[in-house]
């Protein structure tokens, strides 16, 4: 995890000038989808977006999760980890349960309603950019490195290094390194996480330790059922039989009688 | 199976019943057009917030319904109480249509019904979907084959019986397995929301919930059904033993009983463990809804079959039979659309082509169940059930098609 790449996104930096928003929708095709780019939230057509509480901006986007939720839900393994560390989406495969958008812990997965042959849609991280060599399009265009992209390991030294020099600037609290086992964007603020509009009060332990737990059981739940119901089955039989028997007998003994 | 047998003056009288299923399947079908070709976004109420809606929550309501497919077979065929072997056939037709719905709705929601053929090849054994999907495809197949014999009985095909006679008890385990599984992990489907489903539902031992509610429920619908059918079909045109059997249906009533207490004292260990009593004096809609769920669904049920002289009344076991279904549905619907409203912030109501392609399909399985009772023996006496099926095959020879919806 720690040799995979991120993203640290710095509230303080943060100048709410929208480039990542309108660079995000240039290289992914997106059409336009709100004239105030401050006003718009995530959808189908928006991977990222710029939300303003009072002189703070916040980005929304995928949080690249270390363990994701997404990706143990989906049935048919149609999300999947890059070696980037970028958590990515396969359409040709997905058949479109949607149980991904309903597990997400930070409600990130978008769906494109509209269609007839719809998709999940979030940010890949430019995942196929950053295997060309390039940087993902919201760090690259960032004028204030708010947005800050690399490997994991030296995005968190960063990041303990600026709350440790700047504790009266920052809250002491790096969000997404653990919430929900942890991902790959990082956020750093001057004030607690709820108060940007992130899920705040997430478990540490990855989600899908959660389901685990019950799928776990599956195996011995099988393999102890049927031997229950295998003995079940002859014991009842039996008793059924002897009882028969023992009729029997009854009847016989009372004709002799008679 | 002649032509002449079918009486076409009765099939095209029409009736009220039979007015109001026409126009309910007509409109279920412009709406199923209309979802396939414009998409759900325009047919549906379904949005990013609400992934999931009426569809999803319907599923959970017939799978759960659906449950005395392998109740009853498991007590009749693995533990040898032949008393409830009339219920057999019934209830397995009953699952049969029941996860016949299930399947047809969950490919409507689908967003891409095209790949609904994905999960045969394409494997994340860690996704609690993934196990539901392979245990509905299988226990379909083993309520196909516990139905077959009635089906091959009627048409005299005797060398596939054979076989299925011999498979008959590993596939009768292998549907309870299925069934214990796939019940359980639809309350499993929930385990990842922690944050996102209210606390009064949310809990590490949902999928035990499920697993007993759907126990209770699946029985109280074939009572529920017993009773509307003794009441409904007279004992000529080709229906034989519809007559209620009190005893059986009061046993069945005990067993109910049964699971809801065992259900009732699971939400209070539940309750007690993670100190969730508080939340029930918290006014707010999920609470009364909350409360309804279990006055409905648990409390009365419990108060009215307690007592013997209500547990050998028929009219009363109908009631806590309707009781008992209301709950199963009120708290499927509570898990899956009311305990998710307060964290995605919106109140999500199904769309008229959700209701009525939901519509639809319950009409056309009930029609379904009709034509199967009335041409296949799937009612029998108490006696054993092959002594009778000879019976059957020999006095039910014509296919009766006319419906009489009276």
């Amino acid at each position: 995890m720690l040799n995979e790449n991120g993203i640290l996104f710095d509230v303080t930096l943060c100048v709410g000038c929208g480039a990542c928003y309108d660079m995000c929708k240039e290289v992914n095709n997106l059409p336009e989808t709100n004239d105030d780019y401050l006003k718009d939230h995530l959808s189908g057509n928006t991977f990222t977006v710029v939300e303003q509480y009072e002189e703070m901006y916040a980005r929304k986007l995928c949080m690249h999760c270390n363990d994701p939720a997404c990706i143990s839900v989906c049935l048919v393994g149609a999300i999947t980890k890059s070696s980037t560390g970028a958590v990515v989406y396969d359409a040709d495969k997905c058949i479109g349960c949607r149980y991904c958008m309903q597990a997400c812990p930070h409600s990130i997965p978008r769906y494109e309603w509209g269609t007839t042959k719809p998709r999940i849609r979030k940010c890949n991280l430019c995942d196929d950019r950053v295997k060309a060599g390039k940087l993902p399009a919201c760090a690259e265009v960032c004028p204030t490195e708010a947005t800050l992209y690399g490997k994991m390991d030296q995005l968190i030294e960063v990041a303990k290094n600026r709350l440790k020099n700047n504790p009266d600037k920052y809250y002491q609290h790096i969000y997404g390194l653990e919430e929900a086992g942890g991902g790959h964007v990082l956020i750093i603020s001057p004030v607690p996480f709820e108060q940007l509009g992130y899920v705040s009060k997430l478990p540490n332990e990855p989600m899908p330790e959660l389901t685990l737990n019950a799928m776990e059981k599956i195996p011995s739940v099988a393999i102890g059922g049927g031997i229950f119901l295998s003995a079940m089955f002859w014991l009842t039989k039996r008793k059924n039989e002897i009882a028969k028997e023992k009729n029997l007998l009854k009847g016989n003994k009372e004709n002799e009688i008679k | 199976m002649k032509l002449n047998d079918m009486k076409i003056h009765e099939i095209i009288k029409p009736t009220f019943w039979k007015v109001v299923s026409v126009i309910i399947v007509t409109m279920g079908l412009v709406s199923t057009y209309s979802r396939f070709s414009l998409g759900l976004g325009s047919t549906t109420n379904l949005h990013d917030s609400v992934p999931w809606g009426l569809w999803i929550g319907f599923d959970f309501i017939g799978v759960g319904l659906a449950a005395a497919g392998f109740t009853i077979a498991a007590t009749v065929h693995i533990f040898h109480i032949h008393k409830y072997e009339p219920l057999v056939r019934p209830a397995i037709l009953t699952a049969f249509l029941g996860y016949s719905v299930v399947v047809c709705l969950l490919v409507v929601d689908l967003g891409r019904p095209e790949n609904f053929w994905h999960p045969l090849v394409m494997w994340n054994v860690h996704s609690v979907m993934f196990e539901i999907t392979w245990c509905l495809i299988c226990y379909t197949t083993v309520l196909l084959l516990e139905f077959a014999p009635v089906v091959l009985e009627k048409f005299k095909i005797k060398a596939p019986l054979k076989i299925l006679k011999m498979i008959s008890i590993p596939v009768v385990i292998a549907g309870v397995i299925f069934s214990t599984l796939h019940q359980s992990s639809f309350g499993s489907l929930y385990l990842i929301v922690p944050g996102k489903l209210h606390p009064l539902w949310y809990s590490s031992l949902l999928p035990v919930h499920f697993y007993i509610s759907c126990i209770a429920a699946g029985l109280s619908m074939i009572i529920f059904e017993s009773y509307l059918i003794a009441r409904a079909f007279p004992t000529e045109d080709g229906f034989n033993h519809t007559g209620l059997k009190m005893d059986i249906l009061s046993g069945a009533s005990f067993a109910v009983l049964i699971a809801l207490i065992l259900g009732f004292l699971l939400k209070i260990y539940d309750f007690a463990e993670n100190g969730k009593f508080p939340l029930l004096t918290v006014p707010s809609t999920e609470t009364y809804l909350f409360f309804l769920e279990i006055l409905i669904g648990t409390l009365v049920p419990i108060f009215l079959l307690s007592y013997k002289k209500l547990i050998e009344d028929k009219k009363w076991i109908y009631l806590t039979s309707v009781c008992v279904i209301s709950g199963l549905v009120l708290n499927r619907l509570n898990v899956s659309i009311t305990g998710l409203a307060a964290y995605s912030g919106v109140n999500y109501f199904p769309s008229f082509d959700e209701i009525s392609i939901t519509m639809m399909l319950v009409v056309l399985a009930i029609f379904a169940f009709r034509v199967i009772a009335k041409n296949f023996a799937v009612f029998v006496s108490d006696e054993s059930e092959n002594l009778v099926n000879e019976k059957e095959v020999a006095t039910t020879k014509q296919i009766i098609l006319s419906e009489r919806y009276e």
